[in-house]
């Protein structure tokens, strides 16, 4: 197991095997937090932290879990480091806290973290265990922060809450597009990222 | 070892749980402060909006100073009994926002109780007893030269706590602004009524003399000042807000009252000449 090949490691899920787009994990939470981009933000970077170190802690005692209750152990670990994110947003960041309200508590049900721990961190030392985890939870952010950028400057002419598309537009007849902020048109985006990533990358294809 | 054995088993799990929960109080008792804090800014900002409602050119948003534009707006916050004396007045933060003075939910809640108590008291001498030991807020505002004040609402709605602030002129009935929240009502539903279209309908409403100060009802609102259209799909939700701001809108009503005469006073003292007769605030008896 010494001959890790750690670029692999950190690059497959951010492209060639992402969480979000080739094994289509955590799908809900990427269509309900992409409204704005600041929560879409925070949510990866959430995400991030708790897949790596969820990971990371597992792989440390994972020798000693008794097999029986493998999975319970992983969800004690998961919910720990859940909360533990929950409660630093609550000091920290309040309103953004507000703004991804049951989302952030909804992470312990993201099959990527329970999906990397069973898959790579059960059976790998700690450090390559965090990278896996690091890299999987920023190829979710990835996809969220993309979605986001989308949705939130065609659904509100924003990005980051500051305007960019200008006041004249408007004028001369522009509208934001309603449908952009709603869930289902999410999917129709996340559809045509999963589409172009496809057509760019052949052998994902299913003939 | 083996790490299949029963006894292991129960074992490793009751040490992990243990430990885990160590580090959770820990880090929950730790940022408690922290969170506390931004609870309170969370009211300031909620108390302020509702006042703020009463002017169209006023707007708050995430950019918005809150404690800053609360203490230049306030003129007064003090707690009232049930017969309408001030009993305490509360820190504004003129001299520091850090110490601004502003009921929690549990606070609410707290005289929410007392009010359900009174509404059952036995004999009369018990009620008087729970008027005198009712402490409900009061927060007056200067917006653009309107005296605003504002007062609380509590209630239990389908699946917790609903709360809001509503704003009235200084008739001490006209609604000039009005915001709720809630613990955990069900989000496209009960969860309205913490968002636009449900709280800007209070606006131009007002509390009734009756039976019932303000009710929450479905179809009976057009014409009707004392009352708002309910939501479609939480009648609960919706019932319980009506309940809850009529109840405490009937406790306020003597201090309210006496609000109304004196604004009245002031006018007439304005209207007549200046060296007429000025009626001392404090001579006006609170109507019961």
């Amino acid at each position: 197991m010494s001959d890790i090949n750690f670029k692999e490691v950190l690059l497959k899920p951010i492209f060639k095997g992402n969480p979000v787009t080739v094994l289509v994990l955590g799908i809900c939470s990427s269509l309900a937090v992409t409204v704005q981009l600041k929560g879409a933000l925070v949510m990866a970077l959430s995400v991030t932290i708790v897949t790596g170190l969820s990971s990371f802690v597992v792989s440390i005692i994972r020798n000693s879990i008794p097999n029986r209750i493998r999975i319970i152990v992983q969800l004690v670990v998961v919910a720990l480091m859940v909360i533990l994110v929950d409660q630093i947003l609550k000091a920290y960041s309040y309103s953004i806290s507000k703004s991804l309200s049951v989302y952030v508590g909804l992470i312990i049900t993201n099959c990527i973290v329970m999906g990397r721990i069973e898959a790579y961190a059960l059976g790998n030392k700690p450090i390559p265990s965090l990278l896996d985890g690091l890299a999987n939870g920023a190829g979710y952010g990835l996809i969220l922060v993309v979605l986001a950028f989308f949705r939130e400057i065609l659904g509100s002419g924003t990005l980051f809450g500051y305007r960019i598309i200008p006041q004249a537009f408007y004028d001369a007849g522009y509208m934001d597009n309603g449908l952009v902020i709603l869930p289902p048109m999410a999917l129709i985006l996340l559809g045509l990222i999963v589409w172009i990533q496809r057509s760019i990358q052949k052998d994902l294809q299913e003939k | 070892m083996n790490t299949n054995g029963n006894t292991y088993t129960v074992i490793y799990s009751v040490v992990l749980v243990v430990l885990v929960a160590a580090i959770l109080a820990f880090v929950a008792m730790s940022l408690q402060d922290k969170q506390n804090e931004n609870i309170k800014i969370e009211t300031i900002t909620k108390v302020l909006s509702a006042a703020s409602q009463a002017d169209e050119n006023v707007t708050i948003d995430e950019t918005t100073d809150v404690l800053k534009m609360y203490t230049e707006n306030i003129t007064d916050a003090f707690e009232v009994d049930g017969t309408g004396a001030v009993k305490r007045h509360m820190d504004m933060g003129k001299d520091d926002p850090k110490k601004i003075q502003v009921p929690s939910t549990a606070d609410l809640k707290k005289q929410n109780d007392i009010l359900k108590k009174i509404a059952g008291a036995k004999s009369d001498a018990d009620k008087e007893s729970l008027l005198k030991s009712l402490s409900l807020p009061v927060f007056v505002f200067d917006i653009n030269g309107k005296e605003i004040s504002v007062i609380p609402c509590y209630g239990a709605g389908l699946w917790g706590p609903i709360w809001g602030y509503i704003a009235l002129a200084n008739d001490g009935k006209t609604i000039e602004g009005a915001i709720f929240d809630h613990k955990g009502e069900t989000p496209g539903l009960g969860a309205k009524i913490a968002e636009a279209p449900f709280y800007t309908s209070f606006r131009g409403k007002a509390l009734g003399d009756g039976e019932t100060a303000f009710a929450v009802e479905k179809g009976k609102h057009a014409g009707v000042p004392d009352c708002v259209d309910a939501i479609s799909g939480a009648t609960i939700t919706s019932q319980a807000l009506g309940r809850g701001i009529n109840l405490w809108a009937t406790y306020y009503r003597p201090y309210l009252k006496t609000m109304a005469a004196e604004a009245e006073a002031v006018t007439l003292e304005n209207q007549t000449d200046s060296t007429a007769a000025v009626i001392p605030a404090a001579s006006i008896e609170p109507v019961k």
